[in-house]
């Protein structure tokens, strides 16, 4: 598998290798990989069906239970057949959608690094692993849906899901790190063998809460559907591969894999099944008022996806495999669905269904898989769909406690899928041919065949579904349920609740649909119904916190970065200084064995003086007077130097000193005068900060003192200074032998300042 | 005589900070020296100060158990040194500044470009 994902790696790049002629091969190349790679999982289904799991692990962070592992088992081969099967068709779809387009080296190379990315993430036996996988997708589906930049709405729309899903990611990691500090282990492995203990812990709500911030970010679910539809600005084949088939269903993957550790609480499923409900509804609900068809399939993935959370929240053996099958069905249809549309979009140059009609006549093949995936969705038999639909209800019957209205909703739901999808049928492809433009499109087959391998799939499975419920739905139910399960599809379960159910629905959404198709201005008056009932708009929410956080920063960073330099300084000199009284105050217990002296009274003499000269320069209004105070304060020093034993000090000092006063003499005639330029207020208000840090410095001058360093380093010097580097001043010794590098750089700071003062004066005034 | 030193250090810290609050930009340059003379002092005197004992060795005679600690006197020097360096750099960036925008005032100096 480390292979498997390595080959996927490589290959992404391949698109900006091949050049010239071999360009046009780029994505049967790829597809061929992705065929690959299906036939690699293929033939691990029995392996996987007799209760193998295969598993691989590279050492990352074992101390932190961090590491590369890669797991196989019922559940994520599952989604790995979706990936790369869908992968295989999306690829040959988008070979013939894209080929007019600029910059398809970056585009195959994003959408292949993606299904490299989805698939790492359904293999990830850790999460910490997993949530990279996942922010990679949320990254290349961002780059994916603003691949036409040019135009204004794909960016809006690409920052949108980006800041949307990018934050679910966050909030979903710090979910992961409070539960996985409970373990101690962020393995998925351990989660499992934990789960009784994470489930009785505090951290347990939290934790699980910051993970369906992710959950329903990424998977679409309300209040944060919104970035879905907008997501529709993508390429079509990015729309069916990311937006309906895989990405979106990372969530759901997410759920499933927690489910057996975290799953089973009421907290679990109340969350769930309420937020699902809801998703599924609405999704539904506003499908059947949009006008542009990739507009509508987007709600109804959304409700679709809602469905999925729903199930997985009930939580039963029986939920659980519903949702397994749901998600084929789902992605089979789909993804079918997405491609013929966007196959009208090539034909005619028009999405919206009202300049649409008759199509059927002039795409009488396409007209055919339509039918079945639109069968599929309105979950009517003999389809998969339909198979689909009865165990859902089933599911949603036998639920514990929330069943009615799960119920209620779930019929009210697929009752307006099934208007959604007749109405797409009859609008799109039956009734009077609008006048539209026919493009010549060449390659028709290659829009044709993904659509047409996945409806045909659709209908297979539906009259056939023993295969895909044995194979591939029994072991992921295994692997989520952890105990055995046997599955048996039929699609006839006999006269029950659940077929009644059935009918009924079947019978709301014909009339629904029939309703909706006769009178055009029920549909008008419905939008504009809708328009004003919701007139708070979710994607306008969310914009106006982007905004409303836009501007505040912008404020706090105004008044923060106000350009005033003495502010700057000001600030910092005011926090250390408080900072420094709080330790003083905090370490008040030092006792101090120094006893004030004046004592020898000429040194005393000499402090006087230079404090004397370093007032008269603070407050002189004279620049000649302030300099020369303030260098007699610097010899001053000097001659405290000389007289505490530091001799090479105080003859620097001094040299130093010297030059910085020819400095200032050579310079200042060509200077202005000291201007007055602070209030009285001011200057009173900054010595009263200068005299809070010089008075701070006092006592920390006093406390350091005091503190008894015993000489570790020194001691070794003056030992070796004459034996080994024989000098016999230490302090030269220390400078141009033991510490020799350090007074290269010095002497290199030194010179690179010299040459910038060189060409500061030598430039001409420009 | 810790003591002392210990007020003259706060007394240049003192002037150091207020002359670097100040608008003018010369003020500002001897604030900078004032606080380099006070930090090269308070990292001078923390190490205990020993009148009339220069770290000079000659090898022969075992060394003096009190001799001043020549280690902060080594990095004092380094910071002198390069404390001249600064201010010497700052002089003739503010010479710079003043030959070009005519104005001595920090205030002024509030946008990197024109």
């Amino acid at each position: 598998m480390q292979t498997l994902l390595l080959v996927y790696l490589v290959s992404a790049f391949l698109p900006f290798i091949f050049a010239g002629k071999l360009k046009k091969a780029i994505p049967f190349f790829l597809a061929f990989v992705h065929f690959g790679a299906f036939a690699y999982f293929f033939s691990k289904i029995e392996r996987i069906g007799n209760g193998d799991i295969l598993r691989e692990t590279i050492p990352w962070v074992p101390q932190l239970g961090i590491n590369f592992d890669l797991v196989l088992n019922g559940l994520s081969i599952a989604f790995a057949l979706l990936i790369t099967g869908t992968g295989v068709l999306v690829f040959l779809y988008a070979h013939a959608y894209m080929k007019s387009y600029k910059n398809l080296g970056v585009f195959y190379f994003y959408l292949f690094l993606f299904s490299a990315a989805m698939l790492g993430l359904v293999l990830s036996g850790n999460l910490i692993q997993l949530f990279v996988f996942w922010e990679l997708t949320s990254y290349l589906s961002f780059l994916l849906i603003s691949f036409f930049h040019e135009k204004e709405s794909a960016r809006n729309a690409a920052f949108q899901s980006l800041y949307l899903t990018g934050f679910g990611g966050l909030v979903m990691v710090a979910g992961i790190i409070l539960l996985g500090s409970v373990v101690g282990s962020y393995s998925v492995s351990d989660w499992v063998v934990n789960a009784e203990i994470l489930r009785a812990h505090q951290f347990y709500l939290p934790g699980l809460m910051l993970i369906f911030v992710g959950v329903f970010t990424k998977s679409a679910q309300f209040p944060f559907h919104f970035w879905l539809p907008g997501a529709m600005q993508a390429p079509t084949p990015v729309s069916s591969y990311l937006h309906s088939a895989t990405m979106v269903k990372a969530g759901i993957f997410m759920l499933a894999l927690l489910s057996p550790i975290l799953g089973g609480t009421s907290a679990w499923t109340y969350t769930l099944t309420l937020t699902g409900a809801i998703t599924m509804f609405m999704g539904a609900y506003f499908a059947i008022t949009q006008t542009d068809i990739k507009a509508i399939l987007a709600y109804t993935t959304i409700s679709s996806l809602g469905v999925l959370v729903l199930l997985l929240g009930i939580d039963t053996a029986l939920s659980v495999k519903a949702a397994m099958l749901f998600l084929f069905v789902h992605a089979f249809y789909k993804a079918a669905l997405f491609m013929i549309a966007g196959f009208i979009d090539k034909k005619t140059g028009t999405r919206d269904w009202r300049n649409l009609g008759g199509l059927a006549r002039s795409m009488p093949i396409t007209f055919v898989f339509a039918v079945l995936a639109s069968l599929s969705m309105a979950g009517l038999p003999p389809m998969l769909g339909f198979l689909g639909k009865e165990l859902i209800y089933e599911a949603k019957v036998q639920s514990p406690v929330i069943a009615p209205y799960v119920l209620v909703l779930g019929v009210a739901g697929n009752a307006l899928m099934i208007a959604v999808a007749l109405f797409f049928l009859f609008k799109v492809f039956l009734g009077k041919a609008k006048n539209q433009v026919q493009i010549k499109v060449k390659t028709d087959w290659a829009y044709i065949i993904g659509p047409g391998i996945l409806a045909l799939l659709s209908l297979f499975f539906g009259l056939f579904p023993a295969f895909l419920g044995e194979t591939i739905v029994e072991p992921a139910l295994i692997s989520i349920l952890k105990r055995d399960y046997n599955v048996e599809l039929k699609l006839w379960h006999g006269f029950n609740t659940v077929f009644f159910l059935s009918l009924f629905t079947v019978f709301l959404g014909f009339i629904l649909f029939y309703v909706a198709y006769t009178r055009d201005s029920v549909l008008v008056k419905w939008r504009a119904f809708n328009q004003r009932i919701f007139s708070v708009r979710f994607v306008d929410v969310f914009n106006n916190l982007l905004k409303g956080f836009l501007s505040f920063s912008k404020r706090k960073t105004e008044l923060v970065q106000h350009g005033y330099h003495r502010f700057y300084i000001l600030t910092i000199f005011l926090v250390a200084s408080i900072f420094l009284w709080y330790q003083v105050y905090v370490t008040i217990g030092w006792n101090l064995d120094n006893v004030f002296t004046l004592r020898p009274f000429y040194v005393s003499g000499l402090v006087l003086v230079i404090i004397i000269s370093t007032i008269f320069s603070m407050v002189s209004k004279s620049r000649i007077a302030t300099i020369i105070t303030m260098g007699v304060a610097g010899y001053g020093i000097a001659l405290l130097f000389m007289y505490y034993s530091a001799i090479d000090l105080a003859i620097t000092q001094i040299i130093v000193e010297t030059l910085i006063l020819v400095m200032f003499v050579l310079i200042l005639q060509r200077l202005p005068l000291f201007a007055r330029l602070s209030s009285k207020t001011t200057r009173l208000r900054d010595l009263f900060i200068a005299l809070s840090f010089g008075s701070a410095m006092t006592v920390l001058a006093l406390k350091s003192i005091n503190v008894n360093f015993n000489h570790p380093i020194s001691d070794f010097m003056i030992e070796n200074s004459y034996t080994k580097a024989y000098g016999q001043n230490v302090v030269n010794v220390i400078l141009v032998d033991f510490r020799a590098l350090d007074t290269l750089g010095e002497v290199t700071v030194l010179v690179v300042a010299a040459l910038g003062v060189f060409v500061l004066l030598k430039t001409k005034k420009t | 005589m810790e003591i002392v030193l210990a007020i003259l250090i706060g007394v240049l810290y003192t002037a150091g900070v207020y002359m670097l609050l100040r608008r003018s930009i010369l003020k500002f340059i001897i604030g900078i020296i004032f606080l380099s003379n006070a930090t090269n002092l308070l990292v001078f005197i923390s190490s205990g100060i020993i009148a009339g004992q220069p770290a000079f060795v000659d090898g022969t005679t075992p060394s003096p158990n009190n001799l001043s600690d020549p280690l902060p006197q080594a990095l004092v020097l380094t910071a002198i040194v390069i404390g001249f360096g600064i201010v010497v750099f700052t002089l003739a960036l503010k010479f710079k500044f003043f030959e070009t925008t005519g104005t001595d005032d920090l205030d002024q100096l509030q946008q990197t470009d024109n």
